[in-house]
């Protein structure tokens, strides 16, 4: 900057001869103040007697800094920024309250460094003192802002996990002559409700169904969708025997739904009957089940239409038989699809591990999430879930089937 | 010589004085979970919530290590952690050295800590106004990373922030315990070191635990303040010194 010529060139004089070292520091534009190490004040400006109220003969000599700071402030000071300035020389933008001579609090910003003498023992402590009412203010605003972005987080965390469990099941009931297994895991920390859902119910005496489907994306949204395909397919059950007109009323239903969401679903309508079940399967986009049969895996099914995309989507039933010892396993994308630094867990590997898997249900649909699990180190991408179903052998007694719902 | 580093920062408030035994003593110094370089995912809010975790943890690392005959050094709250680790296991302590202890913080009937409860709300407030900048810049550089042993130097920068909730919790469990029942029942050598103008811990309250313990001795150090292990380590070392150098005889 260059300072031009007449009235500019005498006024920058004037400024600078009335700032002088005096006036520097008495009216500096904060509150400053010296120490001896320990703490006795010996000597401060105007700014700092006119920020706490006090004289300079009550201060000078007779208290220490921490003696103006509140109790907590006090305990802070001895626990935190004494240790801090003795260690590094210097603390800086303390928050404290300073106790003004009328008993008033006044909250301040301190930073202190530490002189030394050329043996490197302290001498004294120079601290600046600034005026932090307004930033106390904005500050605790700003963290109580936190709190309750906090409480409304876990709200919303405690909120997801209780709408999960309403749409999946943490039991399959219990069906006579028919083993039932199923596994969820939610993606990553599972702290948003997924996509994924399954549901097993009765539909007419020894006649059960059985659903597992993906609506896409993720959270309150997708859980709307999820609550009514999994409510519209139990009452299209109850009226349609064919899966495949099931699955076309949720597709009807969708379509006029609000939601643009879509979803993937399988439904198997179960029937016992001679040795074992006879079963009608609808694929509505969904990934093809697994049949094992002597220790052979095969998938089955016809793919057919998205749920929720097409007015008139392809959808058809499959029949098929699940005879004693065999077993039949229902899953989402999540299980195919799972990743392990881009390559995919694959159709082949869950062909291989369904046949290897034990005698029961629970084993088998234990075995494929613990798989997919290790092929992605432990963290599911997408959801996961799974529904194992076997005929078991003859076992003697079976419980009566508990009311359908 | 076990150091054991009291609420607000870690082992480096002994950085001055634990050296000096270096020739004589083995030295042991640890930062308590939740302090310092600790590794913040051992920090369990049920262990912690009384000075029993700590104490738990001492006598950990006392078996862990293989300690026998220890001449426990605590600061501030550690103090009283000493005495409840002697009070368990009594026969492991050689000695205890008690610098700026207090049973309890809190006034009560009749005893005079120092403190009213609505100064322990304070401090907490005193705490979270000072951590508002802290989540974001200083978290990666604190957040207990045992394997990162290059960020020393940044730690030791750092020496006196920890995670928050863990200084909050600390505060809390160090500032409203009470202990003073405990003292009588350790029965091992003890120095008191007691500063002269301590707002933490008085002079009164350190009387207190030497006249409730059988076998203490107190002094009083011209230090003034809460922390003569920093601001005064030749007269720290040198009254810990005399006091060791007595208890052969004692014992």
């Amino acid at each position: 900057m260059t300072v031009g010529q007449g009235d500019a060139l005498e006024g920058f004089i004037d400024a600078l001869l009335d700032d002088n070292a005096g006036q520097l520091y008495e009216r500096a534009p904060c509150g400053y103040l010296s120490t001896t190490p320990d703490g006795t004040i010996i000597k401060a400006n105007q700014t700092f007697f006119a920020l706490t109220g006090y004289r300079r003969e009550e201060l000078v000599g007779r208290l220490r800094f921490a003696d103006l700071l509140s109790p907590g402030g006090q305990i802070y000071h001895e626990t935190h920024y004494a240790p801090l300035l003795r260690m590094h020389g210097t603390a800086r933008e303390i928050a404290l309250d300073v106790v003004r001579a009328d008993g008033e609090r006044l909250p301040v910003l301190v930073n202190s460094v530490l002189e030394r003498d050329e043996h490197g023992h302290p001498t004294v402590i120079r601290t600046a003192v600034f005026d932090a009412t307004q930033r106390r203010e904005y500050e605790r605003e700003l963290l109580r802002a936190k709190q309750r972005a906090e409480e409304s987080e876990a709200n919303a965390t405690r909120l997801a996990h209780t709408l999960q469990q309403t749409l999946i099941p943490p039991t399959p009931p219990v069906i006579p002559h028919l083993d039932v297994a199923a596994r969820y895991r939610p993606a990553g920390d599972g702290t948003e409700v997924g996509g994924d859902f399954y549901d097993v119910f009765q539909v007419d005496h020894g006649e059960w169904v059985v659903v597992i489907g993906d609506v896409c994306g993720k959270g309150v949204d997708a859980a709307v969708v999820t609550a009514l395909a999994r409510h519209t397919l139990r009452a299209a059950a109850l009226h349609h025997s064919s899966p495949a007109s099931a699955l076309k009323e949720l597709n009807d239903a969708l379509l006029t739904n609000e939601s643009e969401r879509f979803c993937t679903v399988a439904i198997l309508r179960l029937r016992e009957g001679g040795d074992g079940w006879r079963a009608t399967l609808a694929l509505g986009g969904h990934p093809r089940p697994v049949h094992v049969s002597d220790g052979q895996a095969a998938l089955v099914g016809t793919p057919g239409s998205l749920i929720g995309v097409l007015p008139e989507p392809e959808l058809s039933d499959h029949e098929l038989r699940l005879e004693i010892g065999e077993s039949l396993l229902l899953y989402t994308d999540g299980v195919p699809e799972g990743r392990d630094n881009g390559s995919f867990y694959g159709i082949d590997r869950l062909l291989r591990i369904a046949a290897e898997a034990g005698s029961d249900a629970d084993e088998m649909a234990g075995a494929v999430l613990d798989d997919v699990l290790a092929f992605q180190e432990g963290v599911a991408r997408d959801d996961i879930a799974v529904v194992a179903l076997r005929a078991p052998r003859l076992s003697g007694a079976t419980a009566e089937p508990p009311p359908a719902g | 010589m076990l150091f054991a580093h009291g609420f607000g920062c870690d082992q480096n408030m002994w950085r001055y004085v634990a050296p000096r035994f270096a020739d004589d003593y083995r030295i042991v110094l640890f930062d308590h979970v939740g302090a310092g370089r600790s590794d913040l995912t051992a920090y369990d809010r049920d262990r912690y919530s009384s000075l029993n975790g700590y104490a738990e943890d001492v006598l950990e690392i006392c078996r862990a290590l293989d300690l026998d005959d220890v001449i426990f050094v605590g600061h501030s709250v550690s103090a009283m952690i000493g005495v409840l680790a002697a009070e368990r296991d009594p026969g492991r302590f050689a000695s205890l050295v008690l610098v700026g202890p207090s049973p309890r913080y809190i006034n009560a009937d009749g005893y005079v800590g120092g403190f009213e409860v609505a100064d322990i709300d304070d401090l907490l407030r005193a705490l979270e106004s000072n951590y508002l900048g802290w989540s974001a810049a200083m978290a990666p550089v604190i957040m207990g990373r045992p394997d990162r042993p290059e960020l020393g130097e940044e730690l030791t920068e750092s020496f006196c922030r920890t995670d928050p909730e863990v200084a909050s919790h600390f505060a809390q469990v160090t500032f409203t315990s009470d202990n003073r029942d405990d003292l009588s029942r350790v029965d091992v050598p003890t120095l008191v070191l007691q500063c002269s103008d301590d707002v933490i811990a008085p002079v009164s309250v350190g009387r207190f635990v030497t006249d409730q313990m059988p076998r203490a001795t107190m002094v009083q150090l011209e230090a003034t303040g809460h922390c003569p292990n920093l601001s005064a380590p030749d007269e720290t070392t040198a009254a810990i010194e005399a006091f060791l150098n007595r208890i052969p005889a004692q014992t």
